[in-house]
């Protein structure tokens, strides 16, 4: 195995394309090391994205903030603009993990881990955020949802890696918020998990919603009906309620040592509730 | 398997190994420069016993390539004493028996230490946030929890050394 710690995009993109063997991406490697020293796989080659300055940064831009690939969740929680404009995806970074570990994860990295618990992820699809992609055939832009294809599978080709990801820009009256169920209080994995962003008008009523799911399908779950109730309200309980029905219909869960598939389907409905009532508080507070 | 020739900072003071590339940064520490203060307990990065602090920030080393080190700087236990001097949170924690076997207590030292590098006044909830990447199996954490609030309240000023 080589290791490589390119200092630009462009040096990456070749390492890799000139790579015949099997190569990886190391960014904060808090999955990556764990799989090697296991043996679960046998890089030939390793690209180390730290030592790029660009993908080392938080970027405000005309369409949004641009987080790059090496930024672990610790420093992305220190910027005041993202913790400000994008409390739902901060606190679900914040929630990966140790201190240590928040230390050296990505959002970039927990993404194309393609874990369907993945916390940051509904934070990110609910957030609209767009990953971009540098590969030998140039870069290109694609939403979040559409990296995983199934539990650590991407739709990433060869040579291809996520190098920022883009939190576009909010309306007026925008917010969103995270929420996820472990049995303990710290250092697991999601049972559930939920990313909601919401926009307000002067009235308090919801003009757009977006609703995403974790750990309760083999994939980030959207769900379009959830949004829909919430839309033309104030957040009032039977709007909640029609909302939390949604989440609980569209989750299709397995039974595992952390939740059966009865109870993940419950807290769907129980955290989007939750999480739906923070993202509006907060969202009208931004008008 | 070509070796990395790697020059970086350990406890302040320039240094230089070879290792593999997939090697990581606790094994380089612990098997090549003979620094075995940093413990391996899970190598999987839940258990928080290798803990170092990495350009300022607290992680585990075993989570960390020792190639990766190159021209950083790397913070250890073995440099939180000053010569025969133990840091206020060393003493507070032998005096409050903050420790029963000792594999998780150097992790929780650097770990702490980062902690009141940043917030000199931490709560218990916010120590034992900061702290819950640090399993310890013989204490329970009361023990440590008050060490390390005694140690910070020594270290503001407001009580003498223990």
């Amino acid at each position: 195995m080589r290791y490589e710690s390119p200092t630009t995009v462009e040096a990456a993109v070749t390492l890799l394309a000139n790579e015949a063997g099997k190569a990886h991406i190391l960014a904060g490697g808090t999955d990556l090391l764990v799989r090697l020293r296991s043996g679960f796989i046998e890089p030939d080659l390793i690209v180390d994205l730290k030592r790029i300055d660009a993908l080392k940064s938080i970027t405000m831009e005309s369409d949004g903030l641009r987080v790059g690939a090496a930024v672990p969740s610790a420093m992305l929680n220190e910027h005041a603009d993202a913790v400000a404009g994008w409390p739902g995806v901060c606190e679900a970074a914040i929630l990966i993990g140790s201190t240590q570990v928040q230390g050296r994860a990505t959002i970039s990295g927990n993404l194309c881990n393609a874990s369907p618990a993945a916390d940051s992820v509904p934070a990110m699809v609910a957030a609209r955020a767009i990953a971009r992609i540098s590969g030998p055939q140039g870069m290109r832009d694609v939403p979040v949802e559409e990296i995983a294809t199934g539990p650590g599978k991407t739709s990433l080709a060869k040579g291809e890696f996520v190098d920022s990801i883009l939190l576009p820009k909010r309306a007026p009256g925008t917010s969103d918020a995270y929420l996820r169920f472990i049995p303990r209080t710290e250092m697991d994995i999601a049972v559930v998990g939920v990313g909601i962003c919401v926009t307000v008008d002067k009235t308090g009523t919801c003009t757009a919603a977006r609703v995403a799911l974790g750990a309760v399908a083999a994939k980030i779950l959207v769900v379009e009906a959830a949004a829909q109730a919430l839309i033309g309200t104030k957040g009032d309980e039977a709007a909640l309620n029609a909302l939390a029905a949604a989440c609980s219909a569209a989750a299709t869960p397995i039974d595992d040592k952390r939740g059966t598939v009865a109870f993940r389907k419950e807290i769907a409905g129980t955290l989007a509730k939750r999480a739906a009532k923070i993202a509006l508080s907060r969202a009208e507070k931004n008008l | 398997m070509s070796q990395v020739h790697v020059t970086t900072k350990i406890n302040g003071d320039s240094t230089e190994y070879l290792c593999d590339a997939d090697e990581t940064l606790l094994d380089v520490l612990r098997d090549r420069l003979q620094m075995t203060g940093s413990k391996e307990g899970c190598g999987t990065g839940d258990c928080g016993a290798c803990t170092i602090i990495l350009d300022g920030r607290p992680v585990c080393s075993c989570l960390v390539l020792g190639a990766e080190a190159e021209g950083r700087s790397v913070e250890t236990i073995e440099g939180m004493a000053n010569g025969e001097e133990l840091h206020p949170l060393q003493r507070h924690f032998l005096n409050g028996a903050a420790l029963q076997c000792g594999i998780c207590t150097p992790g929780i030292l650097v770990a702490a230490k980062a902690l009141l590098a940043q917030n000199a006044n931490p709560s218990e909830t916010e120590i034992r946030y900061w702290l819950a990447g640090n399993l310890c199996r013989c204490t329970g954490y009361d023990k440590i929890i008050r060490a390390v609030q005694s140690a910070a309240a020594e270290m503001r000023g407001e009580t003498h050394a223990a």
